[in-house]
């Protein structure tokens, strides 16, 4: 594969409305748009060349233009537990990674929806890049085809770099190419998309799409959230859940909730009633998260013992909480630590 | 226009609203409403919204088209960036700078400072008036040229250069990379992460 050519446009990313606009753009037959998803999204292909049930010289006006639009990853890391973290470099001077996390009985893979963040959580190394640009639906997607194990990925997480909300229109065209016929064909089930709750683009969400929900909710208690997440004084974490509760929700569609544990910070008793009080009535899934401390964090992680703790008193609550395995952690697979150290090293260099 | 690019918009008021409050704003319903911050004080007949028109943006292009008279969609405020103590430290760059006008404006706040950073100095956006209310405490931050009147650099410049006050509660609103730039420079310097609150641009 060969990086991107910009003088000429990509089709990989293209949804199937989006192509049937290239085919009749080029005076091609109708039929001709499904030829082409089903080069790109079931057959894999990385030239118009190879899309040999187009007439010949169809493809050739197609190269004139288009190009399959791929781009390989720059830099990977390996973890002694099989974690691969895959840095992108997006345009010339912006970076994004993906997270390959391989376990027993599934693959999953952590992609990113923007190259930094608007959200400023205080916990999250992205955030200190600032914000740089959302990514277009082949920079999301490409993230999962251009890596060696694209076939053996199992789930897609929306948990990387950036608030996925926040570039709405993108990923849900990429969750239309991996989720229709035409395209990847996946189960909505495979998918789990995370925000911090930006409301209106959730409903968006919910109405238009199938795939599972993941909300941050890191502290029940609206005046400590807003010391983590500055968003809670926009949309209130009390006003998600009672937009969730109100949403109609497909037979298969999982809501969960992600929830770092900060020592004594959001994992007292006190946390635990108000959860409780919160979640109550609601189907869904509670996952704790450990934090890894990064430098000049004032955040602490949360001793296991406690975590533990907090699992089985939300467990007797009646709410279905989980602990997430820490994976990675010789390579820091967490969000953006990757391409803060590669953007760092750019403009030094610069 | 007040400055190159920057505008205030003005509507009459039909809503009760608290300082440090958003509205959604909308020319048509086929675009998301985007959220801005009111600059006005709560008692105004009008509200004020502070915006600058990005040339690639969706709606402040057509913002600034509109005439007197032209239909504006406006959602009900909202938002909880409003209850700010007693001897606060605003701190914003550009049109950031709403929220603490219209806390200012509407005399919710004494004894406040304000840190205001641009990179030239036609937006610093209420000069006049906040010279008047807060004096010495109102600091002028400029990246454009050097002067006397200001303060030469950014507001996280002017934050590492000068001491800080970790009993006093820290107000943010801003681009996301001051934002957390400016909340790890407080905390560095003891200022307790509890004690600072921040409002972002998204």
């Amino acid at each position: 594969m060969n990086s991107v050519v910009e003088a000429k446009k990509s089709l990989y990313g293209l949804t199937l409305n989006e192509l049937s606009f290239v085919v009749k753009g080029e005076g091609l037959q109708s039929f001709t748009a499904k030829q082409i998803a089903d080069w790109l999204y079931k057959k894999d292909v990385t030239s118009i060349d190879q899309m040999t049930n187009l007439s010949k010289k169809s493809r050739e006006q197609l190269e004139e233009k288009y190009q399959i639009g791929l781009s390989e990853h720059i830099k990977v890391q390996q973890s002694a537990d099989g974690t691969k973290k895959y840095l992108f470099k997006i345009g010339n001077d912006k970076f994004v990674e993906a997270a390959y996390i391989p376990e027993t009985d599934r693959a999953t893979l952590c992609v990113s929806t923007q190259t930094g963040c608007k959200m400023g959580c205080l916990f999250c190394m992205t955030g200190k890049q600032g914000f740089q640009g959302n990514l277009s639906t082949k920079e999301i997607l490409n993230q999962l085809r251009s890596i060696p194990e694209f076939r053996t990925v199992s789930n897609l997480v929306y948990m990387g770099m950036g608030e996925p909300f926040d570039n709405l229109d993108n990923v849900l065209s990429s969750l239309e190419i991996l989720t229709s016929d035409w395209g990847y064909g996946w189960s909505p089930k495979r998918i789990t998309v995370s925000s911090i709750g930006i409301i209106p683009a959730m409903l968006t969400f919910l109405e238009k799409s199938n795939c599972h929900l993941a909300i941050s909710l890191h502290n029940p208690f609206d005046d400590e959230r807003r010391q983590l997440m500055p968003i809670q004084n926009v949309y209130p974490i009390h006003k998600v859940i009672e937009e969730i509760k109100k949403a109609d929700l497909g037979r298969q569609q999982r809501v969960s909730f992600e929830y770092i544990m900060f020592d004594g910070i959001n994992d007292t008793d006190r946390h635990i009633k108000e959860m409780g009080k919160l979640l109550n009535g609601l189907k869904c899934r509670v996952n704790l998260i450990r934090f890894h401390q990064v430098e000049g964090s004032p955040l602490k992680g949360t001793p296991d013992t406690r975590i533990i703790e907090f699992r089985n008193a939300l467990t007797a609550k009646g709410i279905f909480t989980t602990v997430r395995a820490s994976r990675g952690q010789d390579i820091q697979a967490a969000c953006g630590l990757l391409s803060t150290k590669e953007l760092n090293k750019k403009s030094n260099q610069s | 226009m007040i400055a190159p690019s920057a505008y205030i918009l003005k509507f009459r008021r039909k809503f009760k609203f608290s300082a440090g409050q958003v509205v959604g704003l909308g020319v048509n319903t086929a675009l998301e409403p985007r959220l801005y911050s009111i600059a006005s004080s709560e008692d105004d007949e009008f509200v004020e919204i502070l915006y600058t028109e990005k040339l690639d943006g969706q709606l402040t292009p057509m913002l600034s088209l509109l005439k007197n008279g032209d239909k504006l969609l406006v959602t009900q405020p909202f938002g909880t960036f409003t209850d700010y103590s007693e001897s606060a430290v605003f701190i914003a760059t550009g049109t950031g700078i709403a929220p603490f006008i219209s806390a200012i404006k509407s005399r919710k706040v004494s004894n406040v400072s304000l840190i205001h950073g641009v990179r030239a100095c036609d937006y610093f956006y209420y000069s006049d008036m906040l010279k008047e209310r807060l004096g010495k405490n109102y600091i002028q931050c400029c990246t454009g040229f050097a002067s006397s009147e200001h303060f030469d650099g950014r507001v996280t410049k002017y934050l590492k250069e000068f001491p800080v006050n970790p009993n006093k509660k820290y107000y943010l609103c801003g681009v996301a990379e001051m934002v957390v730039d400016a909340r790890d420079i407080l905390i560095s310097k003891g200022v307790p992460f509890g004690n600072i609150i921040s409002e972002i641009y998204f």
